[in-house]
């Protein structure tokens, strides 16, 4: 197996932050690898690092086998960067965007054009080609970012929080467009924050959290690794949820998630389920719904980082929720 | 959404090992051609390139040319070489904020990525900006001609105040490339020009000859770059001293240079 992306130990601090503290990755040939995690987890710094932007403190890596740091001109003749930092120009048209792009990769202005052109009408931007960028509307921008990224045919593409704020409808149109790119034997480094996104187009997934790769495999091993389970319970009186709250929590050792009046949490091993309802039974809650079903890789993030993926603050929300529901039925 | 066709060519050459110097000059051009495209897009720009300059030249002339120098005609001889400086500090802001706005959106990180010389992106912004100092400094001889600025050197003094004014803009650049690489968005780049460039032009005689001030205030107009600055343009376009003046000029323009350009490239290293 050839690897596109190799990286070996790779640490970044910026001042007193260690935004990466030794990343290893491996992503062989022409597969999506997806690099999840929350806001500050270091993802967008792997991807500055690995696209020559930045370079590592300790470490070191490749990309199609050039040293990022030592043959990083070769390495930026074989990549296209697509991201939250790095940008198409708001003041100019789609079409001079891609222009500019071409030109400055060495084509001529006839091929230049003709490779704008096509790349334009592949995104369903020919009617906005003469518009200037900053008239785009989010999703159109993306496209451009995008398409931006590929006028020069690259190997390898990173494509940094590619959906963040996007519609449900851009979003599926911007991943059916990186599957077609992995289709034709590009591979795609991705960074995001939606579990969704990368159980999607991930073939294999590494998370990251506060710099480090904490687990990684396949959406399935990574599913599989954390017991694979999750258990819902939702009790019939609202004013039961402290109790199924404080029980869940305690047989499965989380902190449970609470959605309305619905307590989950994932559990690992066979005794969890009985335990929770010896104890609901004990404590004479009436459960309406009670249910163990396969995880997402939601609950994975959870069991694996203890936070949820979208915030890292919300650990302390969930404890708030808990303290104010342990308080509130009279 | 229909699949996109972007297949990578089965036959791929072996990516080069360095970049030319022919090829880092045509990224270069490549890169100004697009700061001035922009332009078309971003009427504002051509606004203050054109009509503020304009602007200036005709309130200055009527309004203040009798109280000062007695008619707008004579005033317009004294002060058009201050106008033209003046303006000249003033659009060299136009290079931090447009390295600003290119590092905050992302775009510098884009150009960064790809495989061109790694001086090409500010080198072409700094080439675009002299080609607007120049538009400006043409449209600013070219109305105050009209109303009946005369050179006094011929065609040679023009050229001469030409580069001697873009060859001074080029050094002033690296003061606005360093602003641009501080602050943290475009509009602070301006808000600099203003509090720092609008005190430093009306503190020499580009407007107002230097006697009439208060003797303290004399000592620094006398040093102030855009009073030399002014002075030399004056005796490149209407007459009087020129060697001096240009020296000073010269000598000022390799201090700011000196001291700010470095000081901007480690700025630019440290925000990258």
């Amino acid at each position: 197996m050839t690897f596109a992306i190799r990286a070996e130990g790779l640490v970044r601090r910026f001042g007193a932050t260690t935004a990466l503290a030794g990343v290893d990755l491996e992503v062989p040939t022409g597969t999506v690898f997806g690099l999840l995690g929350p806001n500050g987890a270091g993802k967008t710094t792997a991807v500055r690092v690995l696209a020559t932007l930045l370079t590592a403190d300790a470490g070191h890596a490749t990309v199609g086998g050039y040293d990022v740091r030592r043959d990083a001109h070769q390495v930026r003749q074989l990549i296209g960067l697509t991201g939250q930092y790095a940008s198409v120009d708001e003041n100019l048209t789609g079409t001079e965007n891609l222009l500019l792009i071409g030109r400055l990769l060495g084509l001529s202005r006839r091929d230049a054009r003709d490779r704008a052109a096509e790349l334009l009408a592949g995104f369903q931007l020919t009617d906005a080609a003469g518009r200037a960028a900053k008239t785009y509307s989010g999703g159109m921008r993306r496209r451009l970012d995008l398409a931006a990224s590929l006028v020069g045919r690259p190997q390898v593409l990173f494509l940094d929080e590619p959906t963040t704020g996007l519609d449900p409808r851009s979003r599926n149109d911007l991943w059916d467009i990186v599957r077609g790119l992995v289709a034709e034997g590009v591979t795609v480094l991705l960074t995001t924050q939606y579990l969704e996104e990368a159980d999607q187009l991930a073939d294999e997934i590494a998370v990251v959290d506060h710099g480090r790769v904490i687990a990684q495999g396949t959406p399935e091993e990574l599913k599989a690794k954390t017991g694979g389970q999750v258990l819902t319970v939702r009790p019939v009186e609202a004013t039961d949820l402290a109790t199924v709250l404080a029980v869940v929590g305690e047989v499965t050792g989380v902190d449970p998630e609470v959605t309305q009046t619905t307590v989950s949490a994932p559990v690992n091993g066979p005794g969890a389920l009985p335990a929770v309802v010896r104890r609901l039974d004990d404590a004479e809650v009436q459960v309406a719904e009670l249910a163990l079903r396969g995880s997402s890789l939601d609950e994975v993030f959870l069991s694996l980082t203890g936070h949820r993926a979208e915030d890292t603050a919300d650990t302390a929300d969930l404890a708030d929720t808990a303290d104010a529901l342990e308080g509130s039925p009279a | 959404m229909t699949a996109v066709t972007v297949a990578a060519p089965s036959a791929r050459p072996v990516p080069a090992r360095r970049l030319s110097p022919a090829a880092g000059l045509r990224h270069t051009g490549t890169l100004a051609w697009r700061s001035l495209v922009q332009i078309k897009h971003n009427p504002m720009e051509l606004l203050d390139l054109s009509i503020q300059p304009v602007m200036f030249v005709l309130l200055f002339t009527y309004v203040f040319g009798g109280a000062i120098s007695g008619s707008p005609g004579e005033y317009l001889t004294f002060a058009l070489p201050g106008i033209i400086v003046q303006n000249a500090f003033f659009a060299t802001m136009t290079t931090g904020f447009g390295l600003n706005q290119d590092l905050t959106k992302g775009v510098f990180d884009r150009l960064r990525s790809l495989p061109v010389a790694r001086w090409s992106p500010l080198a072409g912004r700094i080439v675009a900006d002299t080609v607007k100092q120049a538009w400006s400094l043409s449209l600013l001889l070219g109305v105050g001609m009209i109303l009946g600025f005369r050179l006094g050197n011929g065609l040679l003094g023009l050229l001469a105040a030409f580069a001697l004014l873009l060859v001074f803009s080029l050094a002033a650049a690296w003061m606005s490339v360093l602003v641009g690489v501080l602050v943290s968005e475009p509009d602070k780049v301006q808000i600099f020009g203003f509090t720092v460039i609008f005190p430093l032009s009306f503190t020499s005689n580009a407007f107002v000859p230097t006697e009439t001030m208060p003797s303290w205030l004399q000592h620094w107009v006398e040093v102030n770059p855009v009073t030399i600055l002014a002075n030399a343009l004056r005796g490149l376009l209407v007459g009087g001293p020129v060697a001096g003046p240009v020296l000073q000029s010269l000598l000022w323009a390799v201090v700011i240079a000196a001291v700010f350009a470095p000081l901007a490239v480690r700025g630019l290293r440290r925000r990258l």
